[in-house]
């Protein structure tokens, strides 16, 4: 008798099944869509994020650079000194080249002994350490001076007069000087370990990886993009610090524009060495055992280590900017308020048809109760026929918002993300310091200031690196989306049903006989 | 047997209190078929309600067979017009998306009958009253006599002992009515039901063996 009845009614009170259903129908399409996109969006920042800190990267573990003072001494990066001796001079013209591997001006190295400290820290399943360098190579040409000329080379302190022959040799021939800065980011990461860390998200271009034997030497694998824009391959060589290493390989980052972490990877005991850095470190990259205690075990992280910046995807995930910021903060506001809002509209439309519905049938349940309905019996139909109004308006909900999720991606949007690497993981203490450190953020580490180098100032740009990636949003279609869409209609259809039987329950049966007099 | 004692309904209306029926004592044998009469406002609805287990008395009694109605919970209280008690209304009130057939067995689906029982029973009620060939309509492709005599077969298809009739051939033509009547007496006589009939007709009301009329909520017999 139920689900005739049931079927009765949906059927011949049509006007109001379908607007219960359609009210319910956008409702749910529209979470469904919103929740898609979001989970898209999530996705794509991912993307970006692992592009950087590598797949499985739960937590990272950096120490803040404190930001220059205006001056104070000893700040930024060395000056490059060229003696009376350096350079090769031919037909006239002395070429300089120096090149120096420095730890990234936004950060600040810590000593390597507190990865065990990490490693020995309950719910770490696996943590590496990593050193993020710059390499500053600083070459020119500059006339050849006279034997008896005074000055000193390529800094000049004073002395006699410059002679009054026209000049020769140089750049140009004419006395003229040219200078080149080249920068190029370098990181340097245990060569045994890609578990976790920056190389476990790349994709092997060219060549092959480091790999544990690789400890001590002078190999390095390459970004593919930074490869192909220094003209550079594999077996060719790169000069770090002075130090010629050979390319064993290139690397990748899912996104086909994207950058991965640094431009060039050597082992961690050979940066080390030639950063003067023996022993230190400047990141770590913590895997959790468990995804559900991150947040406990960055608790325990920042006890353990009371100095140091620890962040979280979560946190990761506020330094990505771009459209995908736009994208996300759009879906987490206003996608989120709009579901809310159209929801709650259509849950209360469909209370009010319900209870609206059920007044018009006073007389109908009246006579079911004086035939001898209970009330349970009777709340039962009214909720039965809610629920069974809410799942068709979830069905078809579903069904829209699949369309919305095919449309959007067939559209298949790009984003733009760039998240901060080296310089800018985390709070907002080192972006600051970044800035404040020479201002710009250059993708790939190229280019850069000719600052002068006061004491306390930033020189050469440095600043903190990001890696800019473009990605392809794609809206994935779960089975979780579909519970949810399913909930939502029982949980619509139960609001109604229970609004609707309380109502009913609250009928007098004598009103059956109102028209007694 | 229906048993009234010192029965008193009072309602609070908006500035007074009303009296619907004033310690009303009476008793109806089973198998009695009665007409109640009376003037709109007179307490007929109300003496309705109590015989149906519909309400309960501000004070006195009213007992069915060994329940006593006054004291009984809303779902005895259902139970009891399940099994016992059936309906028949002026305005039909047939539930207008069911067919004639689904009509009939809403008063059976309270008593966990199983759905090829009711249909049969459900089917063999309406060939009872002349419908053999309406089960499949809906209310609105019924004339108003074949509605009531849908209305007769749902209250008689549970077999009950007491059948209420409330101005059954009100809203019906004199021939319809008859026809109505007849069909009410038939089974009054064949079932040894106990027939009680609120009526504004006395021609009706005259087929009864027994009439009451009601005013002011003092019932007496006529």
């Amino acid at each position: 008798m139920f689900g005739t009845y049931l079927r009765r009614e949906l059927l011949n009170r049509r006007k109001q099944t379908i607007i219960i259903s359609i009210g319910m129908a956008l409702a749910i399409g529209l979470v469904i869509l919103v929740n898609s996109f979001s989970a898209g969006v999530q996705n794509a920042q991912a993307s970006v994020l692992q592009s950087v800190y590598g797949v499985g990267t739960d937590i990272t573990i950096s120490q803040a650079a404190t930001p220059p003072t205006a001056g104070a001494t000893g700040g930024g990066q060395q000056g490059f000194a060229f003696g009376s001796g350096d350079g090769a001079s031919t037909g006239g013209t002395t070429n300089l080249s120096q090149s120096r591997l420095t730890s990234t001006p936004t950060q600040t190295v810590f000593d390597a002994t507190q990865l065990a400290t990490v490693q020995a820290v309950s719910g770490v399943a696996a943590a590496t350490g990593t050193l993020s360098l710059e390499n500053v190579t600083f070459s020119g040409q500059i006339p050849q001076r006279g034997t008896g000329a005074s000055g000193t080379g390529g800094t000049r302190t004073g002395g006699a007069a410059p002679s009054t022959a026209a000049p020769t040799g140089g750049a140009d021939g004419a006395g003229g000087s040219a200078f080149n800065l080249n920068r190029f980011s370098v990181l340097g990461l245990d060569p045994s370990g890609d578990s976790v860390g920056p190389l476990s998200a790349v994709t092997l271009a060219d060549g092959r990886l480091l790999s544990a034997a690789d400890a001590g030497t002078d190999n390095a694998v390459l970004d593919a993009n930074y490869a192909t824009s220094a003209s550079l391959a594999t077996g060719g060589t790169i000069a770090i610090a002075g130090t010629t290493f050979t390319i064993v390989g290139t690397v990748s980052s899912s996104g086909s524009d994207s950058a991965t972490a640094a431009n060039v990877y050597i082992p961690l005991d050979v940066a080390q060495t030639l950063s003067t850095n023996t022993g230190k470190i400047s990141n770590i990259y913590v895997q959790a055992s468990s995804s559900s205690a991150v947040d406990q075990l960055q608790t325990t992280l920042k006890a353990a280590l009371p100095t140091a910046t620890v962040d979280t995807q979560a946190d990761l995930a506020a330094t990505v900017s771009g459209s995908l910021s736009t994208a996300s903060t759009l879906v987490s506001n206003l996608g989120t308020w709009l579901s809310i809002l159209v929801l709650a509209a259509a849950f209360l439309i469909a209370i009010l048809f319900t209870i609206s519905g059920v007044t018009r049938r006073t007389r109908e349940f009246g006579t079911l109760k004086a035939i001898g309905w209970s009330n349970r019996r009777i709340v039962g139909q009214v909720a039965g026929e809610s629920v069974v109004q809410g799942l068709i308006g979830g069905v078809i909900g579903i069904a829209v918002g699949i369309a919305g999720i095919v449309v959007v991606n067939i559209i298949s949007p790009t984003l733009s993300g760039s998240a901060s690497t080296a310089g800018g993981v985390g709070g907002a203490a080192r972006r600051a310091a970044g800035a404040a450190a020479g201002g710009g953020t250059t993708p790939g580490g190229e280019g850069g200031g000719f600052g002068q180098r006061a004491a306390g100032g930033g020189g050469f740009g440095a600043a903190a690196q990001q890696a800019a990636t473009t990605v392809t949003l794609h809206a994935p279609f779960t089975i979780e989306i579909v519970l949810i869409a399913v909930g939502l209609a029982i949980l619509g259809g139960l609001l109604a049903g229970a609004f609707g039987g309380w109502r009913a329950a609250r009928l007098r049966p004598a009103e059956a006989l109102r028209s007694v007099g | 047997m229906y048993q009234l004692t010192n029965v008193t309904k009072t309602y609070n209306a908006t500035k007074r209190k009303v009296t619907a029926l004033d310690d009303v004592t009476l008793t109806i044998q089973d198998g009695e078929m009665v007409a109640i009469q009376g003037p709109t406002g007179g307490g007929k609805s109300t003496l309705l309600q109590m015989l149906g287990a519909l309400d309960r008395p501000t004070s006195g009694d009213v007992t069915l067979g060994a329940s006593m109605l006054s004291k009984l919970g809303d779902h005895k209280l259902a139970e009891i017009r399940a099994k016992e008690i059936g309906f028949v209304f002026q305005g039909f009130n047939l539930i207008p998306t069911l067919t004639a057939e689904e009509n009939v067995e809403t008063a059976l689906a309270p008593l966990g009958v199983s759905g090829s029982e009711r249909r049969t029973r459900a089917r063999d009620a309406l060939a009872s009253v002349g419908l053999s060939d309406r089960f499949t309509h809906l209310p609105a492709e019924l004339s108003g006599g074949q509605q009531q005599r849908v209305a007769i077969a749902r209250a008689l298809v549970k077999r009950p002992e007491v059948l209420l009739a409330d101005e059954p051939t009100g809203s019906l033509d004199e021939e319809t009515r008859d026809e109505i009547m007849e069909l009410l007496e038939g089974f009054w006589r064949e079932q040894g039901l106990t027939l009680i009939i609120v009526t504004h007709d006395t021609a009706v009301a005259r087929r009864a063996g027994r009439r009451l009329h009601i005013k002011a909520g003092k019932v007496r017999e006529v």
